[in-house]
């Protein structure tokens, strides 16, 4: 029964391609696929705005908006609605094709990458053999898209928000795949389908076998998500579109509808990368307690990304926006010699647990290793900022 | 430690989100227009004019002494004044003003107008919520819509209008008190000079001939 | 010929013609960025997922932004004073023939055309880590040293002086 549930996309998918002849069989199973993909990772989209803003809200104490549906939820139908009938707004001085494929760029790329995810038990779109890598190529697609948006409008504003954001992907990719690079390294294989079967089982003391519950992997999920962050353009890394700095940074020029779509290709790049940071580091769909084990296996994956998305939200209600050189500081300073380090730990942790030393042990090593050096990187980084008194020379 | 700071500030962040669900001090949002704001007594909008009694037109406090209009500082109340009298609270004929607009596009809420009228007739308001279709005409008050009665003035201001009211029904005990003793001291004026008339008709009647036609001309 | 190749290449060979005759500078880098997503679909096709996936990964996203950058930090952006075509055209195009010519020989006298095509081996991402840590080390880490120095080379150049 619990098995049914977990595979009734699947066999739903199968009856309704049986129906087909054979030659259209592949053609249609894929279409079928990918209007799922697209049809529940949009409608997430608009449930995310909706609890983004009253989440927002309660952390500042005051409601999120409540008059649209009940308690709100019908404001995403709303937002649609006005960004459909607003004017389009080209400028004259614009580039028009470039202007006109820089939204589609960004969007395409976006939601290109759930084709590797694995979102249930068998419910994967393509097992590539390098699927990771397949993530990370099209992700790199998408800083070309931010520079074709800031530099067709031909604005300076646009065109330094445009700067900036491409600076900040390129200098926050590299962490990224340094941490995933961990986790590939340890499996063996750059397909997710293997990455999340090795993270099956449980451990001994009923933890299950995910890699977040080893210290690199810790670490590696720590770096992960602040590179996912800063790719994503998402507070507190989101200087290029900050509204209060450079005022929409590189979609200042857009309107209505290629507005909404800048703002689904951030929040689609926000899903599929914490998708990849569930397949990578949370054990995709396994459950974390065997007793759980009857609820769906899709099921977990999306708790797991509405857990991860309520994280992101809390964040952006906490922290203040960084300014550029902070950003770019704490990316090569910080993040890269840390995440080189995790690359250590889990190479250190790899052979101890060949070697079959016991477990607890591995752990101890790894731990030190990680912890002694964010504990010395930080130290170090803070030495030439203390806080001190400010004297000014003429005011007595 | 690196990073502590961030930990310490979603630990408020988070007590913030649970605490509105559950504390009132961290959700304070007043829902206008279905939750209404409680103001304060002395909350003012624009001038309104008392008047006593069920009357508005009768029973106006206001005189057309045209103070208001002079001090107010954006020049924004019109007064005509009438050409007959009406009697007033003391029951002193006074002056009406035919025309009394104020134009509350223009009116900043300063209050000097209240604060130097002698007679208390215009006090402040609490109406806020004026906003019309019409931005010239509609936003120009005349008298009827201006006269509010001094019941109403309780409502909105009691213990201002409790001091007013005090104030006029003491000066009003007093101008009794001297009518009745300006009252006691014409009969008593009028008795000596009547015991003069009859002492001196006794007296020789040429003398008081002659002071009797110097005043009739008067 | 296969269909999807010829799609491919069409579209591939277009992308190349745009970058090399359109006039505004940053229209022909990312038509450039285009030639090389085809060039990346070509190597998909052929089954060789890696190097497909890395032909992205380094060219459009790294390599294409670099040409944009700098484009736009020299003053390339601004419209072209000459016209497209240079002066010595004719010579251009019969060295282009000449090259062509030599690249079409070559390759039809290789083994790839002649023999029948054999059985492609499935080259998973593991055997293409075990061949270069073991058989291609030294190639490897050389031009890890060469892009260690462009890295340092580019940090100096680039780093404020001294006062």
């Amino acid at each position: 029964m619990a098995d049914d549930l977990d595979q009734i996309f699947v066999t739903i998918s199968h009856s309704i391609v049986g129906l087909f002849p054979e030659f259209w069989q592949p053609v249609v199973s894929a279409i079928l696929a990918i209007a799922a993909i697209i049809g529940v990772f949009a409608s997430l989209f608009a449930v995310t705005t909706v609890f983004e803003r009253k989440g927002l809200g309660r952390i500042q104490n005051r409601y999120g908006p409540n008059r649209v549906g009940p308690f709100g939820f019908l404001q995403p139908a709303a937002d649609g609605i006005k960004a459909l009938i607003k004017e389009d707004v080209v400028p004259r001085a614009a580039d028009k094709v470039v202007h006109f494929l820089a939204p589609l760029a960004v969007v395409v790329p976006a939601f290109l990458v759930y084709a590797v995810l694995p979102i249930g038990r068998n419910m994967v779109l393509v097992d590539f053999d390098a699927g990771v890598l397949f993530f990370f190529a099209i992700g790199a697609a998408t800083e070309l898209s931010v520079f074709m948006a800031g530099w067709s409008s031909r604005n300076k504003y646009s065109l330094l928000g445009a700067m900036r954001a491409i600076a900040q992907m390129i200098s926050y990719e590299i962490p990224l795949i340094l941490s995933a690079v961990t986790v590939i390294m340890i499996v063996g294989s750059l397909s997710t389908t293997q990455i999340v079967n090795a993270q099956a089982g449980y451990h001994s003391i009923g933890l299950p076998n995910w890699f977040v519950f080893t210290p690199w992997g810790f670490a590696g999920f720590v770096l992960f998500m602040i590179a996912a962050t800063a790719e994503t353009n998402r507070s507190p890394f989101d200087l290029p579109e900050g509204e209060s700095e450079i005022i929409a940074g590189y979609y200042i020029e857009y309107s209505g509808f290629k507005f909404a779509l800048f703002f689904l290709g951030e929040y689609m790049g926000m899903f599929a990368i914490s998708g990849l940071a569930i397949t990578l580091f949370l054990g995709g769909w396994h459950a974390p307690l065997a007793a759980l084990e009857v609820v769906p296996s899709w099921m977990w994956f999306f708790a797991k990304l509405l857990a991860i998305i309520f994280v992101f939200i809390w964040v952006r209600g906490t922290l203040p926006r960084l300014r550029m050189d902070q950003l770019m500081n704490f990316a090569w300073k910080f993040m890269l010699p840390m995440a080189l380090i995790n690359i250590i730990s889990a190479a250190v942790w790899h052979f101890m647990v060949r070697a079959g030393l016991p477990g607890y042990q591995c752990w101890l090593v790894g731990a030190a290793i990680v912890a002694g050096s964010y504990i010395l990187l930080g130290r170090g980084l803070m030495e030439g900022k203390k806080i001190e008194k400010r004297t000014y020379r003429f005011a007595e | 430690m690196l990073g502590e700071g961030i930990i310490k500030g979603m630990a408020v962040t988070a007590k913030n989100f649970l605490g509105s669900y559950v504390s009132e001090e961290r959700l304070t949002t007043i829902q206008y227009p279905e939750e209404r704001q409680v103001l304060p007594e002395a909350v003012r909008q624009f001038p309104f004019l008392v008047f006593d009694g069920n009357d508005a037109m009768a029973g106006l406090r206001c005189v057309a002494c045209q103070i208001c209009e002079k001090e107010c500082p954006p020049k924004c109340i019109y007064i005509e004044k009438s050409k007959d009298k009406k009697p007033d609270y003391i029951g002193k004929p006074q002056l009406y003003p035919a025309t009394f607009d104020i134009d509350i596009s223009v009116c900043m809420s300063c209050q000097i107008c209240v604060e130097v009228c002698p007679f208390d007739a215009i006090k402040m308001d609490t109406e806020f919520e004026l906003s019309t279709g019409d931005r010239f005409g509609g936003l120009l008050v005349n008298k009827q819509q201006l006269a509010k009665s001094n019941a109403h003035y309780h409502r909105i201001h009691p213990t201002e209008a409790d001091e007013v009211d005090g104030r006029l029904a003491a000066e009003k005990v007093k101008a009794e008190a001297k009518a009745k003793a300006d009252a006691e001291a014409k009969i008593k004026a009028a008795a000596e000079a009547k015991a003069k008339a009859a002492a001196a008709a006794t007296a020789p009647p040429t003398a008081p001939a002659a002071p009797a036609t110097p005043p009739a001309p008067k | 010929m296969n269909i999807v190749f010829a799609i491919i290449a069409a579209v591939t060979i277009a992308a190349a013609v745009a970058a090399m005759s359109l006039r505004n500078l940053v229209h022909c880098a990312l038509a450039l960025a285009v030639a090389f997503a085809g060039i990346a679909a070509a190597y998909l096709q052929l089954g060789a997922q890696f190097v497909g996936f890395t032909q992205l990964l380094v060219y459009v996203g790294a390599v294409a932004i670099l040409v944009v950058f700098a484009i736009l930090l020299t003053r390339g952006s601004e419209p072209p004073q000459q016209t497209v075509l240079s002066s010595g055209w004719i010579t251009g195009i019969l060295v282009t023939i000449a090259v062509l010519g030599i690249l079409v020989f070559a390759i039809a006298k290789s083994s790839l055309i002649k023999g029948e095509a054999a059985a492609q081996p499935t080259l998973t991402v593991r055997q293409i880590g075990e061949a270069l840590m073991n058989k291609f080390v030294l190639p490897m880490e050389v031009i890890g040293l060469l892009l260690t120095a462009a890295l340092i080379g580019a940090v100096i150049i680039a780093m404020k002086e001294e006062k």
